[in-house]
């Protein structure tokens, strides 16, 4: 679907949110305003992070970002094109629930949608080995998820994406159930991945510190309803990895989202006291 | 083996020993049962002279219907009622009170509606298991984690293609157990139904051998009944098994 008549082409910018609000229907009450209205470009190729109190409609911003849900109000374009009621072709999406087939293999699992999409077995075969051995499950490409460990099934599933070669990832929390040493190293294989891939990414996450040594902006949201506070310029050179938690940069970047966060994340809190 | 089956086996023939010595010490008298060891032998003998296989394939081939027809109608009704939720409100009730409805009470009926042929006891061994398959259906499917509904989203694929290579593989196990139970109840259906007033059938043999004082008979088909039934009750299983293990469930 293009972009809506009489709607400005804003930017050329890889993705555009402008106006994005996203209201709940209730039962018997006013509907409950989760979302926005938000107005975001991502860069092409950029590694966009998103941090927020709980609550505050991140995983929303996903959903709509992805097709996945409608926004109530605005419009969403993916290079030039609306996006509306449905995933558009080249965008993948890892979320931070186990999303692993359980009853298919390793292999089967990172082959699934290129199966699903027509590819020839030759390529299947040529894909899915480079992205077993890409993300360290070579051994493993005959065990189901059930053998593997939380981290490991979130591998599969970050490969099962990339090997749809997607020119948009969106990760929704794919690091919450990990510890903190595991989740450093994820963060170096998903920069190795970023910058091989040269996709755009926009990582959700809860983390401060992961948003802060991962991405090239961070965009800090309020309390619910979400709208961008703030975004944070990193300057992160492209080659970075988990070492640059160690520098002062690091502590300064981190520093910073909390001081934007701490007032916002109190008032979710309240908000959750109230709902209770 | 593990310890557990090994006790099982021990419990199953220390269990057929002792009615195997009571039949021969007399203590259970021949009139009242035959040794195990007879049974067998009988029912050898009856399918080596080949005198009960059109029973056999009669309840076995109404069985096979009868079963099939549940498992495909269960699924489908169970999807289609997990896909409405004011539908499944209204049905859980009735579901959970199906069990209370002695469905052989309609037989009499069904013969009026379908004949005295096979048909009614094939309706009956399919009431019987139909609700089997439904319930487990809807169980399975609630245990579909909504992530994978929306995995498939982003990869795209309509409703069918959700269904068939996500949801169902999903709920596998769970339809597993469904048509576990859809087995023995289309036989309990089918082989209730003979024994009432069909024309033929294992139950209707089993039903004249003993209004003609025949135990060899009886017991035969009886013998032959419970394997068959625990042939296809532990090959499901040992499935069951595998699917469930692959999904670290065991």
């Amino acid at each position: 679907m293009r972009r809506p008549a009489g709607v400005p082409r804003m930017s050329e910018a890889h993705v555009v949110l402008e106006g994005v609000t996203r209201m709940f229907p209730r039962e018997g009450q006013a509907p409950l305003h989760a979302l926005g209205p938000i107005d975001l470009e991502l860069r092409a190729g950029e590694f966009f992070g998103v941090v927020g109190p709980s609550g505050c409609g991140k995983s929303t911003l996903l959903d709509v970002i992805a097709g996945l849900s409608l926004p109530s109000a605005g419009w969403i374009a993916i290079d030039g094109t609306t996006v509306g009621g449905e995933v558009p072709e080249g965008v993948g999406v890892v979320f931070q629930d186990d999303a692993s087939f359980p009853w298919l293999t390793v292999w089967d699992n990172i082959a699934f949608g290129l199966r699903q999409r027509g590819a020839g077995a030759a390529e299947i075969a040529e894909r899915v080995t480079r992205a077993l051995a890409l993300m360290g499950l070579g051994d493993f490409a005959r065990a189901y998820p059930a053998q593997l460990s939380g981290g490991m099934r979130q591998r599969v599933c970050i490969a099962r994406t990339l090997v749809l070669q997607p020119r948009l990832i969106l990760l929704d929390e794919p690091f919450g159930a990990l510890d903190q040493q595991t989740r450093l190293l994820m963060g170096d294989e998903l920069l190795n991945l970023w910058r091989q891939t040269g996709a755009t990414i926009l990582l959700i996450t809860h983390a401060l510190d992961e948003a802060a040594m991962l991405s090239d902006r961070v965009g800090v949201m309020s309390a619910r309803p979400g709208r961008f506070l703030e975004i944070v310029e990193t300057a992160w050179p492209r080659e970075r990895d988990s070492r640059i938690v160690a520098s002062s940069a690091f502590g300064a970047i981190t520093g910073r989202l909390w001081s934007l966060l701490r007032g916002e994340s109190l008032k979710a809190m309240q908000l959750e006291r109230r709902a209770e | 083996m593990k310890l557990a089956t090994k006790l099982r086996i021990v419990v199953l023939v220390a269990a057929v020993a002792a009615v195997e010595l009571l039949c021969r010490a007399g203590i259970i008298k021949a009139f009242t049962m035959i040794p195990p060891s007879e049974m067998a032998l009988s029912l050898w003998r009856l399918v080596a002279a080949g005198k009960a296989h059109n029973d056999m394939l009669r309840t076995l081939s109404a069985v096979g219907v009868a079963l099939f027809a549940s498992i495909v109608a269960g699924a489908a009704a169970g999807t289609a009622i997990h896909s409405l939720p004011r539908v499944r409100r209204t049905l859980d009730p009735l579901l959970a009170a199906y069990y209370s409805v002695p469905v052989f009470v309609f037989y009499p009926m069904f013969i009026v509606i379908f004949g005295l042929n096979d048909r009614p006891k094939i309706v009956i061994g399919f009431l019987y298991a139909v609700a089997a398959m439904i319930i487990n259906t809807l169980n399975g499917l609630d245990r579909v984690a909504p992530v994978l509904r929306k995995t498939a989203r982003v990869f795209r694929m309509g409703p069918a293609a959700t269904t068939f290579k996500v949801v169902l593989p999903c709920a596998a196990p769970y339809l597993f157990t469904g048509v576990k139970l859809a087995v023995a109840y289309s036989f309990i259906g089918v082989v209730g139904s003979e024994f009432i007033l069909s024309t033929g059938g294992l139950g209707y043999q089993i039903g004249f051998a003993y209004h003609d004082f025949n135990n060899r008979t009886m017991y035969a088909l009886i013998l032959f009944i419970l394997a068959v039934t625990l042939i296809a009750n532990m090959s499901l299983h040992a499935w069951e098994k595998v699917l469930l293990a692959r999904r670290g469930l065991l």
